[in-house]
């Protein structure tokens, strides 16, 4: 009986956090004189795609998603590759200093990109890459690298010793127990570990923001940042809609990896 | 490789470097060469933290001594001024109030964060397991949303002309909100900052305090409940107890990033509309140093919060490291 009363106030609390979310997704596919009108209009009546294709049509709304795409793999692919080196030694090694490296990935993963954006503007400028990808992808390696670090060394830690030790014990080099044993189990979470980064790193905002300066540079936050223009006359369902097309990839991506990744911030302190 | 891998294994397993059986031996090759792979391992990390981040951390000490303009930006060369820039700051208002202001955002939002991230958590455990997936579902869409895009979402609900904010509450009846403007008053726009960081960021406060509610021992639960506790009893004397690694962490954690926030209070806010009445730290450092082109006083300001940062870190940073060094 009284459970009644509490799934009452579960559905209510849903319908109010999601709210906002169906609200962009509803007004991205209202007609004009829905969105304009001083009575909203709970359910779009009359669903048309005018705003997406607006949207789409946008100056530099493909050029900002193709940058976005291109910053984000080569900032990840790089990093997984070099984080993953890492997360064996910190996974299966005991070594002077790794403490210290420990420290220092997680350290870095606390600093406030607000306080960082000046000494990599003023570094940045003096290599001249200030105002292109190369220097953006620069700047998500700070925050991707120890994430993947730390988050690939968990994943490492998962697999049971004695899978590894059984290979080697059947003859297989190291190397070999590596390669054949440790890289399957682990593939899992090198996905995730990626599909996680590339999500941070497409809606990373601050560092894009002050990098790039040609709109036909910028990535894809920056373009949705500068949408509205003026605020007294803002095109709602067109911004709405690209606001829709911004979000989908990643709401796709966290569902599919959420579960995975969500204990690596706070892993240890759930264990058993 | 190695001919001998299983006791090699028993070493790492055992986390020693060298059996003591060995300890006599000479060094041979193979010996140093096992010895150097974490290191070569870690290499290739190290060396490109130190240059994307170690060089410019170091470069921002430097730069919070000299005058850096654009023009010595241009010419690359700044001049010295001692502790210029930190007097300057320090003798600041805009500076002081700015601390103030975003200690007390970051209290507010923290909080009510933590407490509503955890009453959600204890919800689910009452619900049936329909509503249960449902809100957690609903939770998961809310913590995918990207922060610009949320942002956007938040001005068009709370926009003057017609925010949907703003005809709900007139129409449930807290007042007339037709045509208010939620951004006239530095109170109100933070309010809408803080909502939206705290609709955010409950749904990572409640799935990983649900996760730990699992932890707790449901005999002891029964058991209290056995001796007559009621529901707050019981949370304060077994389910509180339980919880508390993980709330600590959860609540280092949301300090940290409440009081470095940027992209939500100045895209809310709006680039055109921030200034000294409503700055906050992560806002104002941008502004005085990078979009006033006043890099070495703005060097000088980042340090400051960089520091700042780092103190608040500390008990997380540790903990972590404790879980870390069990490997």
């Amino acid at each position: 009986m009284r459970r009644r009363a509490w799934d009452a106030v579960g559905i209510a609390l849903f319908v109010v956090l999601v709210f906002p979310v169906y609200w962009m997704v509803s007004t991205a596919f209202k007609p004009d004189d829905e969105v304009n009108s001083l009575t909203p209009t709970w359910f779009p009546t009359s669903p048309t795609l005018d705003h997406f294709r607006d949207a789409m049509a946008r100056p530099y709304f493909w050029d900002t998603v193709r940058n976005s795409l291109i910053v984000v793999c080569a900032a990840v692919l790089f990093s997984i590759v070099l984080a993953f080196l890492a997360a064996v030694a910190l996974a299966k090694y005991r070594f002077t200093g790794r403490k210290l490296f420990i420290v220092a990935m997680i350290g870095i993963l606390m600093l406030p990109p607000a306080g960082l954006v000046i000494p990599l503007y003023v570094v940045l400028a003096r290599y001249h890459l200030t105002n292109t990808l190369t220097g953006v992808t620069l700047t998500y390696l700070t925050f991707v690298l120890p994430f993947a670090v730390w988050t690939l060394r968990g994943f490492i830690l998962g697999i049971p010793k004695d899978l590894e030790e059984a290979a080697m014990v059947d003859g297989s080099s190291r190397v070999g127990a590596f390669v054949r044993i440790l890289l399957p189990l682990v593939a899992p979470g090198l996905v995730a570990t990626s599909v996680f980064a590339f999500i941070t790193s497409w809606n990373e905002y601050i560092f894009a923001s002050v990098l790039l300066s040609d709109q036909s540079n910028q990535t894809v936050t920056v373009w949705l940042s500068y949408f509205y223009g003026t605020s007294r006359n803002t095109d709602w369902g067109a911004l709405m809609a690209a606001s829709t097309l911004t979000a989908v990839p990643v709401i796709i991506f966290f569902l599919l990896v959420q579960r995975r990744i969500m204990f690596g911030l706070t892993s240890g302190a759930v264990r058993g | 490789m190695a001919p001998d891998p299983a006791p090699h294994a028993a070493a790492v397993a055992a986390g020693a470097p060298s059996l003591g059986s060995r300890r006599r031996r000479p060094l041979d090759a193979r010996r140093v060469a096992r010895g150097a792979v974490p290191y070569l391992l870690i290499t290739p990390v190290v060396v490109a933290i130190g240059a994307i981040l170690g060089y410019p951390l170091y470069h921002l000490v430097s730069l919070s001594f000299q005058r850096y303009g654009l023009p010595e930006l241009i010419q690359r060369q700044g001049s010295w001024v001692g502790l210029d820039n930190y007097r300057s700051v320090l003798e600041d208002r805009i500076f002081w109030d700015t601390l103030v202001r975003t200690v007390v955002f970051t209290a507010a939002n923290v909080g009510l964060t933590m407490v509503v991230g955890t009453l959600i958590a204890l919800l689910l455990l009452r619900l049936s397991t329909p509503v249960r997936i449902l809100l957690t579902s609903g939770l998961v869409l809310v913590w995918s949303m990207p922060a610009v895009v949320a942002v956007q979402v938040w001005y068009w609900m709370t926009n003057f002309q017609n925010g949907v904010l703003n005809y709900i509450l007139t129409e449930v009846g807290f007042g007339d909100y037709f045509q208010h403007d939620w951004y006239a008053s530095t109170f109100s726009q933070l309010s809408m900052v803080t909502l939206l960081i705290v609709w955010g960021a409950i749904p990572f406060v409640t799935v990983t305090v649900y996760a730990g509610l699992a932890q707790v021992p449901r005999e002891l639960v029964e058991a209290a409940q056995m001796d007559g506790a009621g529901p707050l009893r019981v949370f304060r004397d077994v389910t509180f107890p339980t919880l508390k690694p993980i709330l600590l962490i959860l609540t280092s954690l949301s300090i940290i990033w409440d009081f470095g926030v940027f992209t939500q209070p100045y895209l809310l806010i709006g680039a055109s509309h921030v200034d000294a009445s409503n700055y906050l730290m992560g806002v104002y450092v941008y502004i005085e140093g990078y979009a006033h082109s006043n890099f070495g006083r703005g060097a000088a300001i980042s340090i400051l919060m960089l520091l700042m940062v780092a103190a608040m870190s500390i008990p997380y940073v540790r903990r972590m490291v404790r879980m870390g060094d069990t490997a």
